[in-house]
């Protein structure tokens, strides 16, 4: 098993491509609400903003296909939307209404919609490797060429579940495309402090996989990459360990400073911001205009705009009285203890 | 009615409930050719084969996990987890995610799948291979957790939980795995939350479960011979907790000693006592009592062993003392 090379990305469709800009364009506008919103105490709780990372989510998600399955992360609005996620859904749910996705009891950290393949966020650092690789398990004893792509970041791929998580991949050859986002940052410490390699995909060699590392804010390049680890999960030949090098614009959570970020570095990455380089090819390509580009941003406003509405004036809380609902299926707290439903 | 040995009828629960449906599978350590640790899967790799009896390496942490990730992407997969007292491996899995992703996604997915796992002192392999960790999982809302004693128990209950849509952790005792016991050869399953009386009495509810429901029932032997009629209950089942049955007997002989093989300081019976307490109190005439496990990692040396875990002479002493003659 060996450290491949990128595969460079190339310009599809119109209608293909605006799309990858609509998304990414969706998910910077649906961050920057979310900074704003917890700015305001309307969102509560934590939120890690995926700002400056959307070319991975979209150019990933845009290899697979409806039947396939992902696993995301605490910093998982990105996966969501990239997902097919609506964004009046995934807004309420961040704003724990029980209209959202997940009726309000997930929230921003634990958004999913398993329906449509998405087996969720999870709080836990490296808390979903462990059940993405089940999910490929059952791709696997399920034989209908279904793939996964297991989101996580840096820091995880320290965590010992990424370890186990891999070594069993590897053993079994099971179709999941790992997909390392490194951010450079665990929380406030860097990938140089805590991080025993730098490429974090070259650890790909402790697991009879292949290892890619891909610049993670060209959202071409992303997804022939990942295409190209799809394809071969899907033809049998097993699990890859792909890296995408990005960064966070915003901090860890809302309420981080970034005192462990210089503003130079911070800069440097603000000049590779994904969704401007991406608009720069489109435009140097001759796919799209200046004005057409324009115009998708505009409905992205009008979408966010609606997704605000919804959420903040058309929709409830959950009422306290439903907080003993779904712990089990088939059961519930009753006066004796659980009963059966 | 044929006599089965404790771990044949986990294995014939596992054979039937496989052969029934195609989307059951095992995986864990040494559960293929070895037949697991105790031999509760022999022979199952020899019908079902290496995919769907899957040898994994050792690691707690993605048995417990991919069997969330199988469970939610259509499996329904039995993983094994060797020892109890290797679940603080697997805990972050079976808790943080598989117990909890039902509830956080607001009910709109389930996590059917059920972590085998065994317990329990008797062998002098000393701390970290004979505890009992079941006050832990039922503390997690979205586990259940059961706990049968016997042969019929273990196969008809095994059978219900791998059919059942919930997290289930189903914990075997390494000294009942060569115990032998009636199994029907008809098809038979037990339902959740059902505890089973297995002696009446009017003078004193003894309530335990998995081995020490055994030796509740001797207790209640010795209490006979001083002319102390015991009842016993064997629990099977801890959550979802048969309640009505517990107070049913409370209200007819007022007097509870709860035994159980984990340690004494913050056990699980304590919460069966809360229950007895709060819809039985007026029906107590004495303090409920529980004899438990010392509280210290379990010693390697027979005699230590015997010391720190509860005995039917134990059992009995503190139902005489309930009824007053000690």
């Amino acid at each position: 098993m060996a450290m491949l090379e990128a595969v460079k990305g190339k310009v599809g469709t119109k209608q293909e491509m605006a799309h990858l800009l609509k998304q990414m364009m969706c998910i910077r506008a649906f961050e920057d609400k979310v900074f704003e919103l917890l700015a305001r105490d309307i969102l509560k709780g934590a939120s890690h903003v995926y700002a400056g990372q959307e070319a991975v989510a979209v150019g990933a998600m845009s290899a697979i296909t409806a039947t396939d399955y992902i696993t995301s992360t605490h910093r998982g609005h990105g996966h969501c939307l990239a997902r097919g996620g609506d964004l009046k859904l995934m807004l309420a749910e961040l704003c724990g209404k029980e209209t959202g996705y997940c009726r309000g009891r997930g929230g921003s950290m634990h958004i999913a919609d398993v329906s449509a393949g998405n087996l969720g966020a999870t709080g836990i650092v490296g808390g979903n490797i462990p059940v993405g690789t089940g999910a490929g398990l059952a791709a696997r004893m399920k034989n209908e060429g279904q793939v996964v792509l297991c989101f996580f970041g840096d820091g995880a791929s320290n965590n010992g579940s990424f370890h186990e998580s891999l070594n069993m991949a590897g053993v079994w050859r099971l179709p999941v495309v790992y997909i390392c986002e490194n951010n450079l940052y665990g929380m406030s410490v860097s990938v140089k402090r805590a991080c025993a390699v730098q490429d974090i995909a070259t650890r790909c060699s402790a697991y009879a996989m292949d290892g890619v590392v891909v610049d993670g804010q060209q959202v071409l390049d992303v997804q022939a990459t990942v295409a190209a680890a799809v394809d071969r999960a899907r033809k049998g030949d097993g699990p890859t360990l792909v890296e995408a090098k990005t960064y966070r614009y915003r901090g860890h959570s809302r309420s981080d400073p970034r005192a462990y970020r210089t503003k130079d570095e911070e800069a440097t990455w603000h000049d590779r911001d994904p969704i401007l380089l991406f608009r720069k090819l489109l435009a140097d390509e001759g796919v799209m205009t200046a004005e057409e580009m324009d115009a998708v941003e505009a409905e992205v406003d009008r979408e966010m705009a609606a997704a605000e509405k919804f959420t903040l004036e058309e929709s409830e809380y959950p009422s306290g009285d439903a907080v003993l609902e779904d712990v089990y299926a088939g059961w519930i707290k009753g006066r004796y203890g659980l009963e059966r439903l | 009615m044929a006599e089965k040995f404790y771990r044949e009828a986990i294995r014939d629960a596992l054979a039937e409930e496989m052969r029934r449906d195609p989307r059951v599978f095992v995986m864990g350590e040494d559960v293929a050719i070895y037949g697991g640790a105790y031999g509760a899967t022999k022979g199952l790799v020899d019908e079902f084969g290496e995919e769907r009896i899957r040898d994994t390496a050792i690691s707690e942490a993605a048995i417990a996990g991919a069997a969330v990730g199988a469970a939610m992407a259509g499996m329904r997969p039995v993983a094994e987890i060797m020892y109890f007292d290797f679940m603080t491996i697997a805990m972050d899995q079976f808790v943080n995610q598989g117990a909890k992703n039902r509830y956080m996604f607001g009910g709109k997915t389930t996590v059917p799948m059920v972590l085998r796992t065994e317990g329990g002192a008797g062998r002098c392999i000393a701390a970290q291979h004979s505890q009992s960790l079941e006050a832990w999982f039922c503390h997690a809302p979205g586990v259940f957790v059961v706990a049968p004693a016997t042969p019929y128990d273990a196969k008809g209950l095994l059978k219900t939980c791998i059919r059942d849509d919930n997290p289930i952790l189903f914990v075997e005792h390494k000294m009942l795995y060569g115990v032998k016991g009636e199994v029907p050869d008809e098809e038979y399953t037990i339902p959740l939350g059902e505890a089973a009386v297995r002696r009446e009495g009017d003078d004193v509810t003894l309530i335990a479960y998995s081995r020490m429901a055994n030796r509740a029932e001797e207790a209640a032997g010795l209490l006979a011979d001083d002319g102390i009629d015991a009842e016993v209950i064997d629990l099977r089942c801890l959550k979802p907790l048969d309640t009505r049955c517990i107070l049913e007997s409370v209200r007819k002989t007022g007097r509870v000693v709860l035994a159980s093989e984990a340690c004494e300081n913050a056990n699980f019976v304590c919460e069966v006592a809360m229950r007895v307490n709060e819809h039985a109190f007026d029906y107590l005439d004495a303090p409920i009592a529980r004899v438990c496990a010392a509280d210290v990692p379990v010693p390697m040396s027979p005699t230590l062993e015997d010391a720190a875990v509860p005995t039917a002479d134990r059992i009995a002493e503190a139902a005489r003392r309930l009824v007053g003659k000690v």
